[in-house]
């Protein structure tokens, strides 16, 4: 077991996705002499030369567009938006072309494409891009949408996802980019559409993922200070999504909070929290809690985008209000 | 040519035109529901392009595409069926009108959003480029389609990748209901390819054999590595948009006047002519043609509806547990 960053993890997942496969290759903004404006592909064009690590025009319609359409011609794109704000610009070429084509013409096509997308405020870069957009994305049939939270199952999904026929949507988090963690040796796959037990607990069920997972960890360890015990339980991918593990753990624990980076309203915990209603009502013992996004575009100012983001205090606050 | 291929290309056109009549009959009675967009008129733009195509060239199209894909090669009884929603249907009931497509016959679409093909054929042009086969991806689209975005990030990132991709603008003369002089920065839609340093050309799109020749020649360059070229095919729909235009955008002086110079009638005459068919012999083409189409009513209409179990197939490629 290495110890390594987020920002290692991926890089050397998709490094060793394009060894392994020829047909894979990455497009996308600066990826190439640049080395990816957040130093994924770094060393990338040197190795494997310019028309497998192709920079790309601004125009997120056409990177995504033409990635899709070089996945329906038999090659695994993988495209890189330098944020997921810019997703925004590639709405339809996401979810209204790969997320359908296979359905549409009746499983004649396969869209074998990832898209890579770092997402999350906290850079002081204000409203129009520090966004948390991932339920969104979630919402559609056709799309699959991973988002890791650890080192070790950043690069199992992005793995996984190369390797999927499938279109995926692999949501990046800026801000934990150096975040460290053991990764398994060799070559692995993390499952997609499969939530973990990142931490075992008896006290609260606590649902989380990507840089939530994180934050999640600091606060169970200050709570076990205190004598509750956390149980996280790491969504990883949000469609599909896998509630198997939240409902057991909701059984034994009877208790849950949710956490969050995006906003509130029709977001990630509301559809837990529906689940687990939906899945386990006999079971709650305390109203379920959702630690989340204040409702309000991100301010450039320090200290007002940190006041509007989650903080590791807001989950352990809401895990002490379902223990009451 | 010899004189079977001249039949053949009068035997198409004819078989569209019945095809595209009796749909209007169809969709009147209930049979076929959602949009309908007929190809009456343009009949002879696909026949030609079609018929000049190499089976590695790839075809992609927008929402009127009945006439495409009966000219790609899917036998009709399969677009009845799909118009009419079975499981028989070349996209198994799950497209209708505006998605037909037949991968094995190279033919990709059918695709509804305006324009956002577009980017798609790049990709796929990118994906013959970077596997070194000779194909040229034929990317047809309306004039409408040169206003909105996806346009101009696909045709600019074919060019500044030197893709092998042959646009084929269908001038009909409106987007829905509104003319470039409305809606267009210029008039002349062939002087957008000069902005993208594309080659450009232009033909009457009521002559089949100009198209086809026109075609020929085209693909011939871009074979040989000229780059992405443009072509707008000047044409004319005789019928609404859809089959809800109530066409108050035209006068009828107008229509009239296209539709008696229009492409079939025009074929019709020059075969005879030129002594190249007998009046006797066309009408034969045109008893065949109803004939096939008589049976494809039937085959479609004798055809099982799709099964409630088959509601959740193919949203992915890799199935899931517990649907979506």
């Amino acid at each position: 077991m290495a110890v390594i960053t987020m920002r290692e993890a991926i890089s050397q997942a998709l490094w060793e996705e394009m060894e392994r496969d020829p047909k894979v290759f990455i497009m996308g903004e600066e990826v190439g002499v640049w080395g990816g404006t957040y130093a994924v592909t770094k060393g990338f064009l040197d190795h494997f030369g310019a028309e497998r690590v192709r920079d790309t025009p601004i125009a997120e319609a056409a990177i995504v567009g033409s990635a899709i359409g070089a996945a329906m011609a038999g090659m695994r794109p993988v495209a890189e938006l330098m944020t997921m704000n810019f997703a925004f610009s590639a709405m339809d070429h996401i979810v209204n072309q790969a997320a359908k084509i296979h359905y549409m013409f009746g499983g004649q096509m396969k869209v074998p494409l990832v898209i890579r997308a770092p997402g999350g405020g906290g850079r002081q870069l204000a409203a129009t891009h520090s966004q948390t957009p991932d339920a969104i994305f979630a919402h559609f049939p056709g799309l699959k949408v991973v988002a890791p939270g650890t080192p070790e199952d950043a690069k199992g999904l992005l793995k996984a996802a190369i390797r999927s026929d499938d279109p995926i949507l692999y949501i990046e988090n800026a801000t934990v980019y150096q975040q460290r963690g053991e990764v398994p040796d060799g070559d692995y796959t993390t499952p997609i559409g499969k939530s973990k037990v990142q931490r075992e607990g008896k006290d609260v069920t606590l649902v989380t993922y990507s840089k939530m997972v994180p934050y999640s960890m600091k606060a169970a360890d200050e709570l076990a200070k205190e004598g509750i015990e956390v149980e996280i339980v790491d969504l990883r991918s949000l469609r599909p999504l896998d509630m198997d593990p939240v409902i057991e753990s909701f059984k034994h624990t009877n208790r849950a909070v949710i956490a969050e980076e995006g906003w509130k309203s029709f977001g990630v915990g509301a559809e837990v929290t529906t689940r687990i209603y939906e899945e386990a009502f006999d079971y709650i013992d305390a109203p379920i809690r959702r630690v989340a996004q204040k409702e309000v575009p991100l301010p450039y100012n320090r200290h007002l985008e940190q006041l509007a983001l989650p903080q590791v205090e807001d989950i352990i606050n809401a895990v002490k209000e379902v223990m009451k | 040519m010899e004189k079977q291929d001249y039949l053949e290309l009068y035997h198409q056109m004819v078989l569209i035109r019945r095809l595209e009549e009796t749909a209007a009959d169809l969709y009147q009675k209930g049979d076929i529901g959602g949009f309908l967009h007929l190809y009456i008129g343009q009949e002879a733009v696909s026949t030609g392009i079609l018929a000049a195509r190499q089976e590695q060239d790839r075809v992609i199209t927008a929402y009127r595409d009945h006439g495409v894909a009966l000219n790609a090669g899917i036998p009709v009884n399969l677009i009845m069926a799909e118009l009419l929603g079975k499981s028989t249907g070349v996209s198994k009931g799950r497209g209708g009108s505006m998605h037909m497509a037949d991968v094995s016959k190279n033919f990709w679409g059918g695709h509804a959003i305006v324009g956002a093909h577009i980017p798609i054929a790049a990709g796929m042009a990118l994906a013959d480029k970077m596997e070194k086969r000779d194909g040229v991806t034929i990317c047809m689209f309306g004039e409408g389609a040169t206003n909105i975005g996806y346009f101009h990030e696909g045709v600019n990132l074919a060019k500044a990748w030197e893709l092998p991709v042959l646009w084929v603008c269908e001038n009909n003369h409106y987007g829905m209901g509104t003319p470039p002089s409305k809606a267009s920065a210029v008039s002349e839609i062939i002087q957008k390819a000069c902005g993208y340093g594309m080659p450009a050309y232009d033909v009457d799109g009521m002559d089949v054999l100009a198209v086809k020749n026109m075609i020929a020649d085209r693909l011939a360059e871009i074979r040989q590595g000229s780059g992405p070229q443009f072509l707008e095919v000047l044409t004319y729909r005789f019928r609404g948009h859809s089959m809800g235009d109530p066409e108050r955008y035209r006068t009828k002086e107008e229509v009239k006047k296209f539709i008696e110079n229009g492409p079939i009638d025009r074929f019709h005459k020059f075969l005879t002519e030129q002594k190249i068919a007998s009046e006797k012999e066309l009408t034969e083409i045109q008893k065949k043609a109803d004939k096939q189409i008589e049976e494809a009513v039937k085959f479609a209409e004798e055809s099982p509806e799709p099964a409630d179990e088959t509601l959740f197939d193919n949203i992915y490629v890799e199935d899931l547990e517990g649907g979506a």
